[in-house]
């Protein structure tokens, strides 16, 4: 496990593995939206929590289509998947990677990007946080998005399309927590759930990868 | 007694569903047009909402059978999951087209009556919101059975996606819930509580929930057996192009 963890890693931080894509574009997402809604600062610091969440969102979705896409073209998934190491493990690893290179950045940059959106001082620890505890079940519902659209050709746009609906809940919660937060009310319920969600998607969500994995490689 | 698992034979299938889809088709078609007609013509008209009340008749029945729809492929897909049953599996796909018009229905509905009611077409609202992540549902799914070739292969993925869907669906409800609050009633029609819908309006919605109950029922056979049948030319055109 650990051996296929640090591969993957090697894998995506190695020139070609589009480490820090995810990073430039959630950049990019935040510098377009002042843009889209006119300069007004009050008005960022109202939405900031918001499009940080919703920009960290979709830098992940994008990266989604790699976790599979790659091994299953050269044929290395199905090595992985004959190896003594079970599926669920396979997935969980690729979940895990797939935090580590783009979860993880995503929540170390959303407090300098929240500085150019004007978030109010006290929203940083919600923020954060949320994050923190949120990004692990968007990499995790991810995984399982792209085992079930891993055998199509083309299924980014498909991938998409199933794994924003199943995002709602972690957003709606992760949002919530931190824009409750940058508005100084308290935030223990929604982050709560939010832990909630991500300890159950962790614990239940990869039986369900690993399935849909084995039917695809079948 | 027989079992149920007989039907699990596509050709027995056929051969029952071909005997009741009329009477299932005809009661339908009895039972919309004679709850519409009673509930649209014959009603009086509700003393603060007016006449608008009257797309109750279509708007309750089509967002419990959107919900039941999904219920019905939940159920379908388990049942492929343990049994392998084909005719499970097209049963469930042959549902989510028809669920989301049903969905489709009641958030167009919902939209036309909360225009005079509320002031506007679309609020978000915990109940307009989790409909229209229903619809979302709805798309993903019929999406999925759509892009993968391999019969089998989409009936195993579908099922798990439906299955990993329900939950997700019923999270969101919650969390839209939490997420903000509502401007549409509570439940006013239940099993086991007191009546709060009087009588005259009660009566012709019962009739109408019937009819799209039976209207969801014939549609479902209808498309189950069409499918059965594609895939038996599909195998016999195979068959021919071997020979």
């Amino acid at each position: 496990m650990i051996a296929l963890l640090s591969r993957d890693l090697a894998l995506a931080v190695r020139a070609g593995g589009g480490f820090g894509l995810g990073l430039a574009f959630f950049l990019i997402v935040v510098v377009l939206v002042p843009f889209g809604v006119g300069p007004d600062e009050a008005l960022h610091a109202r939405i900031a929590s918001g499009i940080l969440w919703l920009g960290a969102l979709l830098a992940c979705l994008l990266s989604l289509d790699r976790i599979f896409a790659l091994d299953f073209e050269d044929g290395s998934l199905d090595l992985l998947a004959t190896a003594p190491l079970p599926t669920e493990a396979l997935v969980s690893v690729k979940a895990a990677a797939h935090w580590l290179v783009t979860g993880l950045p995503l929540v170390a940059a959303a407090p300098v990007l929240a500085i150019l959106l004007n978030l109010p001082a006290m929203g940083y620890g919600a923020l954060v946080l949320s994050l923190l505890l949120g990004t692990p079940a968007l990499s995790v519902i991810g995984t399982f998005g792209a085992a079930l659209t891993v055998g199509i050709k083309r299924g980014g746009l498909l991938m998409s399309l199933l794994v924003l609906p199943l995002y709602v809940p972690t957003l709606i919660f992760g949002a919530e927590a931190a824009r409750r937060g940058a508005e100084g009310l308290d935030w223990t319920t929604p982050m709560l759930m939010l832990a909630g969600i991500t300890c159950g998607v962790i614990a239940v969500l990869p039986f369900a990868s690993a399935a849909v994995l084995r039917v695809n490689l079948r | 007694m027989a079992s149920v698992w007989e039907y699990a034979n596509p050709k027995k299938f056929i051969e029952t569903t071909d005997r009741i889809l009329p009477w299932v088709a005809g009661l339908a078609v009895v039972t919309l047009v004679g709850g519409l007609i009673w509930g649209f013509f014959f009603t009086p008209a509700d003393y603060r909402q007016g006449s608008t009340v009257k797309i109750i008749y279509l708007h309750v029945p089509s967002a419990l059978m959107a919900i039941n729809a999904w219920l019905m492929m939940l159920v379908a897909s388990l049942i492929w999951i343990v049994r392998r049953h084909h005719v499970s599996a097209l049963a469930a796909r042959a549902a989510a087209p028809v669920g989301a018009v049903m969905t489709v229905i009641a958030l167009v509905t919902g939209a036309i009556w909360g225009q005079p009611m509320w002031g506007t077409w679309w609020a978000w609202d915990p109940r307009l919101t989790s409909f229209l992540i229903l619809f979302l549902f709805y798309l993903g799914y019929i999406a999925l059975w759509q892009a993968i070739e391999n019969d089998d292969t989409a009936a195993d993925l579908t099922s798990v996606l439906c299955l990993v869907g329900s939950v997700f669906a019923v999270l969101s409800r919650y969390a839209v819930n939490f997420w903000n609050q509502g401007l549409h009633q509570g439940a006013s029609l239940s099993m086991d509580k007191e009546q709060n819908v009087a009588d005259v309006f009660w009566y012709p919605l019962i009739v109408c929930m019937a009819g799209f109950v039976l209207l969801f029922v014939a549609l479902v056979f209808l498309r189950t057996q069409t499918e059965i049948r594609a895939r038996r030319m599909r195998a016999l055109l195979a068959r021919e192009r071997l020979s």
